[in-house]
């Protein structure tokens, strides 16, 4: 257990040496999320009835987007590194390792997206709670709602870890990372509530969407930190999460027990 | 120690001739050609030996290397070190072994050296006193001091390869793979690693195997040379069964591998 903290920690401190991409991400994502919460609000002004989410908890899922994208969004963050690894053949010393290389994988991913989310994370927060009422990010309702926001945070912080190591170990079979990485990302991005919420997708859909992996990344801490999501279906969403959670390290696992017997590593 | 019997390492290759014309053709029907990188390769290497391992490029030496040390699964044929199959207990081989890539980094690109060897030592589990002592013994020999606090993309290339070299050695394992340790190190880094390697196999019986296109890092260290070409073995012997008369140990090589048309 220690070795994969310790790779948690030099992952962790590296990427907190990245301050100048996070200062440029921060603006960026300002940016973003000032213009998404003006057009949700146009589109809230025609027909507010019709608006599935409270205006304010719109608004603060967009916040949180933008403030955590570097934890939630699938590939990103140092993910080349790895793809880099597997390509150039790079991936034998840590095949030299005596050590899982799925849960170095899993520890490395997970401490990169902590440790960036946490430099752009402050300053988003901080910004969008001082904007005026329904425009900005909201306090949550109780404190018991904040807990178990943070809860599926953590859970959605896996489960979008975990898909990324599915998404590597099959570049050992395809070795390049293009075509599955643009797949994941379209679909995820979509799927997962990254350009609408998921409330806003049309019945029907909306439940089929509910039930795969992507609605177990960032659509439900979202959605729980402002109230929108409570009580039963709360409940069920969670539960999703952890199944999903140990569906993907089983998949992720299997595909790379199978990957080590089959693959070459690239280059002499 | 270690015994490797007819393995076999065959490679599907994609090739296409030049020009749009094929690389469209090749989108609807790849070509594969099959190469025979390991063809029946045996051989067995005693505790404490030092062995050079040589042949032109392609022959083979990297795959076999990767095959000892259990990141490549052979086709066929059977290889056992020191009683583990490396591929088939790859966690538990890997822990008692050290390579270096001579074309490749283990070290963290970002980071300085010595946080790297910290975190091999987590990785290893070494024990701090043991940790600290070849920490100590390998900056000494290696003269590594100054490069410890440097991040590693700030080395060159010879400074790198006496970091990795001291990173593959700080679990104190029994055997060592080198695979071109000596690519791109100047006459005193050479000299230097030379003079390591030699202590290490002398001091501490490290069973080591090493391959090379550098014939002086051959006559310096190893007393039994390995030929293969074309993925087969075809010499097993000491310099001196091959060396004819006082050629310059490069013409020898060249004469050699002209003979076996490799
Ligand atoms: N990942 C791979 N995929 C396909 N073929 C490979 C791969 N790695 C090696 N080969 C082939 O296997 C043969 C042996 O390669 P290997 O790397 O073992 O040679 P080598 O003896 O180390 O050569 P060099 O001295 O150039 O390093 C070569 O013909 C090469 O084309
Ligand atoms: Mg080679």
């Amino acid at each position: 257990m220690k070795k994969y903290l310790s790779f948690f920690r030099l992952r962790f401190v590296m990427n907190l040496q990245y301050r100048v991409a996070a200062l440029a991400g921060v603006v960026c994502q300002f940016f973003w999320g000032g213009m998404a919460i003006l057009a949700f609000y146009a589109f809230y002004q025609t027909d507010p009835a019709s608006f599935p989410m409270d205006f304010q908890a719109t608004a603060s899922y967009i916040w949180l987007q933008q403030g955590l994208l570097a934890m939630l969004s699938l590939i990103g963050g140092t993910d080349g590194q790895v793809f880099e690894a597997i390509q150039s053949g790079n991936v034998v010393y840590e095949l030299c390792r005596p050590v899982s290389l799925y849960a170095m994988w899993f520890s490395n991913n997970v401490a990169s997206r902590i440790a960036r989310a946490l430099l752009r994370f402050i300053p988003v927060v901080i910004v969008s709670s001082c904007l005026p009422a329904p425009f900005g990010l909201m306090a949550p309702p109780d404190a018991g709602t904040f807990f178990l926001f943070l809860l599926s945070l953590a859970l959605a912080l896996l489960v979008t870890a975990a898909f990324s190591l599915v998404v590597y170990n099959v570049t050992f079979f395809t070795i390049s990372d293009r075509g599955v990485r643009l797949i994941s990302t379209s679909l995820s991005d979509f799927l997962m509530g990254g350009i609408v919420p998921l409330p806003f997708f049309p019945e029907g859909f909306r439940q089929f969407a509910e039930l795969l992996p992507f609605s177990c990344m960032e659509n439900v801490p979202l959605r729980v930190y402002s109230g929108d999501l409570s009580g039963a279906p709360m409940v069920r969403a969670i539960l999703l999460q952890v199944m999903w959670l140990f569906l993907l390290v089983l998949i992720g696992k299997a595909l790379e027990h199978k990957a080590l017997k089959r693959v070459v590593v690239q280059g002499g | 120690m270690i015994e490797v019997s007819h393995l076999r390492k065959t490679f599907r290759v994609a090739r296409r001739d030049e020009g749009f014309g094929n690389a469209v053709k090749a989108l609807f029907h790849r070509e594969y050609e099959e190469i025979h990188a390991l063809n029946d390769i045996s051989f067995s290497i005693g505790e404490g030996e030092m062995v050079g391992y040589i042949g032109p490029n392609g022959a083979g030496k990297s795959s076999t290397i990767k095959v000892l040390s259990g990141v490549l699964t052979p086709d066929g044929g059977e290889c056992r070190v020191d009683g583990r199959v490396p591929w088939k207990q790859r966690v538990k081989h890997v822990a008692q072994i050290g390579v270096v890539f001579g074309q490749r980094s283990q070290l963290w690109w970002d980071v300085p050296v010595v946080d790297s060897f910290e975190l091999l030592r987590d990785i290893y589990k070494i024990p701090e006193a043991t940790y600290r002592k070849n920490v100590r013994d390998l900056t000494e020999l290696l003269d590594l001091r100054e490069l410890l606090r440097t991040p590693t993309r700030q080395l060159s290339l010879g400074q790198r390869m006496r970091c990795e070299i001291a990173a593959s050695l700080l679990h104190s394992p029994k055997i060592l793979f080198l695979d071109e340790p000596t690519i791109g190190l100047d006459a005193v880094s050479k000299l230097a690693v030379r003079d390591f390697v030699k202590r290490l196999n002398q001091e501490h019986k490290t069973t080591v195997i090493l391959t090379t296109h550098d014939m002086q890092d051959i006559e310096a260290l190893a007393s039994r040379v390995i030929l293969i070409g074309k993925g087969k073995i075809l010499l097993d012997g000491t310099l001196d069964d091959i060396r004819k008369g006082n050629e310059q140990i490069d013409e020898t090589i060249a004469h050699l591998y002209k003979q076996y048309d490799i």
